[in-house]
């Protein structure tokens, strides 16, 4: 194909057949690929050699409190929405070293952490996914001060991103906030997936010259349009059949108009306080720093680690906490995700995934938490 | 390609060169740095986050004067791990230092105006600098009036400098405590009970307040009702933090990341949040 043809826009038809290519040229290129694959009976995010690697003919069935993986009728390769862990993982690692820490005299001395930075490639993030990097790229890039580590990962990082077309996105909404099914920007190639009868292929736009260089050398060819509309097609329906939506008018107001609501109380009697949905969250970024010292004494060092505002020592003064009951750290985490973080970063912290609620080992679900609090709040407050 | 760390996230290293003991349990440091540039520049009311080698890092308010960049001074009270830590260093020992960090006190931007300090306990450590700054630019303002509580004579931090300062005849210290025994001859009682006997015209008045919570919430209320509006009173929030730069999360206050946009706030501006429990 001529270079000239190969621009930002551009789509092109890859036979599924044809897909071990791509993972090549990604691999030559000395990139690392990072994809869905299934490990010990649960989807993770791990290293992607050969097609196989992928869960190839799998599926997940997702609800509140439950992830269920079956085999699927066809050959998909990304057939299921996403699962527990997200990209987050690579670009801001949960527990890094700061410093290390040797005593010297009456001082010591600080040797900075260093670490070499990995070229991942990620294969196959969801258009929420795409959405959630944006939302930590103003968390980590936009602010006073930049974090070194997410930046150097996250320029270093290859999009292979994937429009998508799981037929039970049972508790995703990406749809009603404008997230997804479909990947809008900040990917270097985006994948649609088609199967029909026999017929298997993906349909691939290109997002930048990064990533037009690198499909030039795949056995590709421009889709037709019968082809381009097949691959709308699939992404339509998924968007046509959200298992759950968030109505988001408002919604900074209702929230500060609603801390003394009662529903938090109710919603409080069942979360545990667990802390998974932070965890799992792909915008999530609140990390606690810790100090250690070796026996001797000499020798200490400083990491930082991932942190949920679950904990009790979350918000610790000398004294106590500020958020000693549990309502009120449910109330913390929802009202940042969906309300204080637009007056924070200018977004919504939620991008619809529908990860808190899947893994949430009691179901609670924020679409519905938001349901019901905006169904009685003007009952509860008549002024 | 290697990822370098932030260098607000490296402490810098500061000797100490004087320990002064203000109180039972509350140190006041003198400190400098060890090597590089020796001024530490940074304006009232800002915090640094100090590191005590393998035991931890926790925020502290600079209580120096701006004027003397070259000797950084810190008031800490020993109240945990870390701040016991820091309070046990001797002369010669090192600190790291990372800062300064948050907004300041507005004392650049209040010429013309009568300037309340109101300081509830350790709140004064943050405040001194300002008051430094007043006093060096003390043809700016009207009057100015300190305020100071502590829970009993023996907990008044710098009593020498309070002497001094009771002594000039620009500026009236106004002291109480909780309780005293006899031979307290200053005011007993809280704080708000002695804002009466300052000096000052509401309509062209600011405040500065530091103080635990309930001392900051009474003292606010009664300063209204001595007619000041919201827009005239700052007051200094604190959070828990751990890196102090806005990326960790730990110091959310609602809408606000006390240690990036605080910890001093006017007040106006946090009025629907600061009545609220358990933000
Ligand atoms: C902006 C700001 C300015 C401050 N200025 C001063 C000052 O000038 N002098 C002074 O003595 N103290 C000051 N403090 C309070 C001081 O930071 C705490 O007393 C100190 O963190 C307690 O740590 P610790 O390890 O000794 O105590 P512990 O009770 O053992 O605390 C354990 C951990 O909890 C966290 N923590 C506990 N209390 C606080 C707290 N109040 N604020 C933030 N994190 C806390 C810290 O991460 C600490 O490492 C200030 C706090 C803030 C937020
Ligand atoms: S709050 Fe829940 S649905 Fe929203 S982005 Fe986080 S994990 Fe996904
Ligand atoms: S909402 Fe669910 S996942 Fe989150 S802390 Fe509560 S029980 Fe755990
Ligand atoms: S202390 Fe980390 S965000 Fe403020």
């Amino acid at each position: 194909m001529t270079a000239s043809s190969l621009k930002v826009g551009v789509q092109l038809r890859l036979a599924a057949g044809d897909f071990q290519a791509l993972l090549d040229a990604l691999a030559s290129r000395g990139y690392r690929v990072m994809g869905p694959t299934l490990e010990d009976g649960q989807m993770i995010y791990g290293e992607i050699g050969k097609v196989a690697d992928l869960p190839v003919g799998w599926t997940a069935f997702q609800e509140g409190g439950s992830f269920r993986l079956e085999p699927r009728p066809d050959q998909a390769f990304f057939g299921f929405a996403v699962g527990q862990q997200s990209w987050k993982q690579f670009l801001w690692p949960p527990h890094q070293t700061l410093y290390q820490v040797q005593r010297q005299g009456a001082g010591f001395h600080v040797i900075p952490g260093a670490e070499a930075v990995p070229k991942f490639a990620f294969l196959g993030v969801r258009a929420c996914e795409l959405a959630a990097m944006a939302v930590q790229d103003q968390v980590f890039l936009q602010g006073p001060h930049v974090d070194p580590t997410y930046k150097a990962r996250r320029e270093q990082a290859f999009i292979v991103a994937l429009n998508c077309g799981h037929q039970d996105p049972g508790v995703c909404f990406c749809a009603s906030l404008g997230t997804g099914p479909r990947a809008a920007a900040g990917y270097d190639l985006a994948l649609t997936e088609v199967l029909r009868g026999q017929e298997h292929f993906f349909v691939v736009e290109i997002g930048t010259m990064r990533g037009a260089d690198l499909i030039r050398e795949l056995p590709e060819r421009i889709a037709t349009p019968e082809e381009v509309d097949a691959a709308a097609r699939v992404v339509a329906a998924v968007a046509g059949n959200m298992g759950r939506g968030l109505d988001t008018t408002d919604i900074k107001e209702l929230f500060y108009a609603n801390y003394e609501h009662p529903r938090w109380d109710e919603v409080a009697a069942r979360c545990l306080n667990c802390g998974n949905c932070t965890m799992v969250c792909p915008t999530c970024f609140c990390h606690t720093l810790e100090d250690s010292l070796n026996l001797t004494g000499v020798a200490g060092e400083r990491q930082r680690r991932l942190d949920s505002c679950f904990s009790v020592d979350f918000s610790y003064l000398h004294g106590g906490s500020i958020r000693t009951s549990p309502k009120s750290r449910y109330r913390q985490w929802l009202t940042h995700k969906l309300a204080t973080w637009i007056d924070q970063f200018g977004c919504s912290g939620c991008v619809g995934c529908g990860r808190c609620i899947t893994w949430c080992p009691v179901g609670i679900d924020l679409t519905e938490e938001v349901r019901a609090i905006r169904e009685t709040a003007a009952g509860v407050r008549k002024e | 390609m290697t990822a370098k760390l932030p260098d607000p996230m490296l402490p810098t290293p500061f000797v100490v060169q004087k320990v002064k003991r203000e109180t039972s349990d509350t140190y006041t440091l003198d400190l400098s740095r060890a090597d590089g540039p020796t001024n530490f520049a940074f304006a009232p009311g800002q915090f640094n986050m100090l590191y005590a080698f393998g035991a931890g890092e926790v925020p502290i308010s600079i209580s120096g004067d701006p004027a003397v960049p070259k000797t950084l001074v810190h008031t800490v009270r020993d109240v945990g791990n870390v701040t016991r830590a820091i309070c046990r260093l001797k002369r010669g020992e090192v600190l790291g230092v990372r800062g300064p960090f948050g907004v300041p006190w507005p004392v650049d931007r209040v010429a013309g105006e009568d300037v309340l300090i109101i300081a509830g306990g350790l709140g004064l450590a943050p405040l001194r600098p300002a008051l430094y700054h007043l006093l060096q630019h003390r043809g700016e303002f009207g009057n100015i009036e300190l305020i100071y509580g502590a829970r009993t004579p023996k907990d008044l931090l710098y009593p020498k400098e309070l002497e001094r300062w009771r002594g000039r005849f620009d500026l009236r210290v106004h002291v109480t405590v909780d309780s005293a025994a006899d031979d307290w001859r200053s005011n007993v009682g809280v704080v708000t009970k002695i804002i009466d006997r300052a000096r000052f015209d509401p309509p062209s008045t600011v405040a500065l307040i530091c103080g635990p919570g309930v001392m900051m919430r009474f003292t606010v209320l009664e300063l209204m009702s001595h007619g000041l509006t919201p827009e005239q009173i700052y007051v200094s929030m604190e959070r828990n933090m751990k890196c102090g730069i806005g990326l960790c999360g730990h110091c959310q206050w609602g809408p606000y990341f006390v240690c990036k946009d605080g910890p001093v706030y006017r007040f106006d501006r946090i009025k629907d949040w600061f009545d609220r429990r358990e933000v």
